[in-house]
């Protein structure tokens, strides 16, 4: 099978091509870039001046499957991503069983294999059960294709036991994602504040999520290994980030869309659809957010897209379960947020939500349209308009609170391993 | 009611000055059909209340439900002992059952905050608050502002403490909007733990000695203390929080003669108010009770009024 794409702009995190492009895929490759390309393909694809990206990869979502089939599944899930420009997407652990052993694994990536659409890559857990007691048995889960660890949902407590987690995961080469949330402290449903306290809700402060960024960074710094810290909300959290990368401490960090495009006035509405770990945060996060991916503290984006089904959320809010859905929404905002408003470039957007990434995940056939790489791609209208609306959603669950929101930049083509695996 | 533009009460921030003091004045219309030998007007004859309750109360519901009755509408007791998710059904669906009953008011305490919220916006009948969480109590807040009112002859101008718990205090919250907004200057005493952040935004001032608040205070409102605070670990002891936050007659030497001590009950006696001051001269605590029915009857039938034009 091949595609040849006829006319795109090429978008790379380190530049933009000046002249429409052709490119041919071949065999799950990029064969050829060239500003004319008339080798036959099987099929077509004409851009006419639209954006060709590499594939976007997203370091954070929940697939659900094994256990909460009810929420999402491996295929509704790989659906939602393809449709949302994404090829590569790394799933959390917290299923149930949780993923913590290869058989479990295996189970997972023959069923993406089966559905085809999309790159899964599981997190195994980093503790037994996700317990924070004892460590998984890391090198199984590498063995059976873990591309990276994490207790999601929850943060590593006990210090010496994440001690031992990162050096062993050095050993094993896998990077650790850490949930950086400490539970003594975040029992509440929204952001602590004024409109927690406004709204009579209790509240969770910053302090849960950067006093564990402060104590890993150290544990990183101490052991010389590195660290990536998932969906960072918090100001704090950043400058301690930035801090730490200046003084050359290897840690690397994601922000979730809806902590750059929501503040914690949201949840006045109380529509549970806004209730999410960590919370929306005030209005100086969501700027600091902003300007923690432009200066490069943030390295990428990832979604954390979370499904609920419609009746877990429909709750009271404090009792309703955290989470919003995000794959097909990512990178409409990211546009919206972030490139409209000049915060960054189309190509820092890539860096975001690609070539980041893959780095991370040490991945480097992905994250870049160029020859001998892999044919994950996106093709968008990037100036195009759209209105998220729940019955167009692909995932099982609809739990958004952007629906009705309109975002720009249309995925129009997705292509995963040189095959379609979307088309608007 | 010609000017009445609301069918829901779910907090006082949605009411200007001018509706506190419309409430209040039709309250005190309808506090005399009380003290009537026959305690019943036909207003809302042929209405029916619905009291959705989620969480124990007796004295709220026992006043929405006097208040309903003396105004001829029909009213039926809805008591849920378990959360909605407990059972399998969410929030809505109970509610929407409700409403499919052809029910004109429904009036709903939940341990949740936004639960009335959500309702208003989902359903058809007016909805009351009676109470949402720590979020908001507005029949309360009014019923209390009616009582400083009556007894103060003007709520503008006065020193109002709030004593006690506020973080967990929906009364407080409500209190603070109301009482603000009719001209009033609050203070709240609470501990360090029990102050929620940021509500200084709400044009308070605060501080933690009750001495701080006795001398000038002309309406002192004490809050309920939950035993649990303590187990909580909000408070070292409840003996330490009552030597500091408690009141007492020694203490009240310390205030003005004929200041108003206020509190929305149950009293928890020895811990935010001693028996004898919370039986004493200076005690409103009663008359807020009394008040309360004739409050719920003004705010029924202005929400009722507004009902009746939209239809």
């Amino acid at each position: 099978m091949s595609i040849l794409i006829k006319k795109a702009i090429i978008v790379n995190h380190a530049n933009i091509s000046k002249e429409p492009q052709d490119i041919l895929i071949e065999r799950g490759v990029i064969a050829k870039i060239a500003s004319k390309i008339s080798d036959p393909a099987d099929k077509t694809i004409e851009a006419n001046g639209k954006y060709a990206l590499p594939g976007l990869i997203d370091l954070h979502c929940h697939l659900r499957e094994p256990g909460f089939e009810h929420k999402e599944t491996i295929e509704t899930g790989s659906r939602a991503a393809a449709k949302g420009g994404f090829t590569t997407i790394v799933c959390m652990p917290n299923t149930n069983p949780v993923i913590d052993n290869a058989k479990i694994v295996e189970g997972i990536l023959k069923e993406a294999k089966r559905v085809g659409l999309v790159h899964v890559l599981p997190a195994g857990a980093i503790t037994k059960g996700e317990k924070g007691e004892e460590l998984s048995d890391i090198l199984e889960l590498k063995a059976a294709g873990c591309a990276a660890l994490s207790d999601d949902g929850r943060t590593v407590y006990n210090s010496q036991l994440m001690r031992h987690a990162l050096e062993y995961a050095k050993m094993a080469n896998m990077i650790i994602m850490e949930h950086c949330e400490d539970p003594t402290i975040s029992k509440g449903s929204m952001n602590e504040g004024y409109y927690s306290t406004l709204l009579g809700l209790k509240g969770i402060p910053d302090i849960a999520e950067t006093m564990i960024v402060a104590r890993d960074i150290e544990l990183a710094r101490y052991l010389k290994t590195r660290i990536h810290f998932c969906h960072i909300s918090a100001k704090r959290s950043i400058e301690l980030i930035r801090q730490a990368k200046a003084q050359g401490v290897a840690v690397t960090a994601e922000s979730c869309p809806h902590h750059f495009s929501l503040t914690e006035e949201a949840v006045q509405s109380f529509n549970t659809n806004t209730k999410v770990n960590p919370p929306l945060r005030t209005k100086e996060d969501v700027e600091a957010v902003k300007l923690g991916l432009k200066d490069g503290t943030i390295d990428c984006i990832s979604t954390d897209h979370a499904p609920h089904a419609r009746e877990e959320k429909e709750l009271e809010f404090d009792a309703a379960p955290v989470g919003m859905i995000g794959f097909e929404t990512a990178f409409g905002l990211a546009v919206r947020e972030l490139v409209d408003t000049k915060c960054i470039t189309w190509s820092t957007l890539v860096e975001k939500m690609s070539f980041m990434p893959a780095k991370i995940l040490g991945l480097p056939e992905k994250g870049e349209i160029a020859e001998g790489k892999s044919a994950d791609m996106v093709i968008v209208d990037p100036q195009k308009e759209w209105v998220v609306k729940e019955e167009t959603i692909v995932s099982k669950s609809k739990n958004s609170p952007f629906i009705g929101q309109t975002l720009k930049g249309l995925v129009e083509t997705t292509i995963c391993s040189g095959k379609i695996s979307y088309q608007a | 009611m010609i000017g009445w533009k609301y069918g829901d009460l779910l907090d006082l921030s949605d009411l200007t000055r001018e509706d506190i003091e419309r409430v209040i004045e039709t309250a005190k219309a309808f506090k005399e059909v009380s003290t009537r030998d026959i305690k019943k007007v036909p207003a809302l004859r042929g209405k029916t209340v619905v009291m959705l309750f989620a969480e124990p109360s007796t004295r709220t519901r026992i006043s929405f439900e006097l208040a309903a009755k003396r105004l001829s509408a029909d009213t039926l007791n809805v008591t849920v002992s378990t959360s909605s998710a407990q059972k399998g059904e969410t929030l809505l669906d109970m509610a929407k059952n409700i409403e499919a009953m052809n029910v004109d008011m429904i009036i709903v305490r939940h341990k949740s905050a936004g639960v009335a919220h959500v309702l208003a916006r989902a359903l058809k009948p007016g909805v009351i608050n009676a109470g949402d969480g720590c979020r908001a109590h507005p029949t309360q807040a009014l019923l209390d502002m009616f009582t400083i009112q009556e007894r103060l002859g003007r709520i503008e101008g006065l020193n109002v403490a709030i004593i006690g718990d506020v973080l967990h205090s929906r009364v407080a919250r409500s209190n603070i909007n109301g009482l603000v907004k009719m001209g009033a200057h609050v203070t709240l005493c609470a501990p360090t733990t029990l102050m929620p952040p940021g509500i200084e935004k709400q044009g308070v001032a605060i501080t933690h000695k009750l001495d701080d608040v006795l001398p000038r205070a002309d309406v002192l409102m004490f809050l309920r203390l939950q035993k649990e605070r303590q187990e909580e670990k909000y408070l070292p002891s409840i003996r330490e929080y009552v030597q500091h936050f408690g009141l007492t007659t020694e203490k009240l030497k310390n205030a003005k003669k004929d200041v108003l001590v206020m509190h929305p009950g149950p009293v928890n006696r020895g811990v935010e108010l001693s028996a004898e001051v919370a039986d004493g001269i200076n005690s409103v605590i009663l008359e807020q009770v009394t008040n309360g029915v004739a409050v719920r009857m003004a705010i029924l039938y202005l929400l009722f009024g507004k009902k009746e034009k939209v239809s």
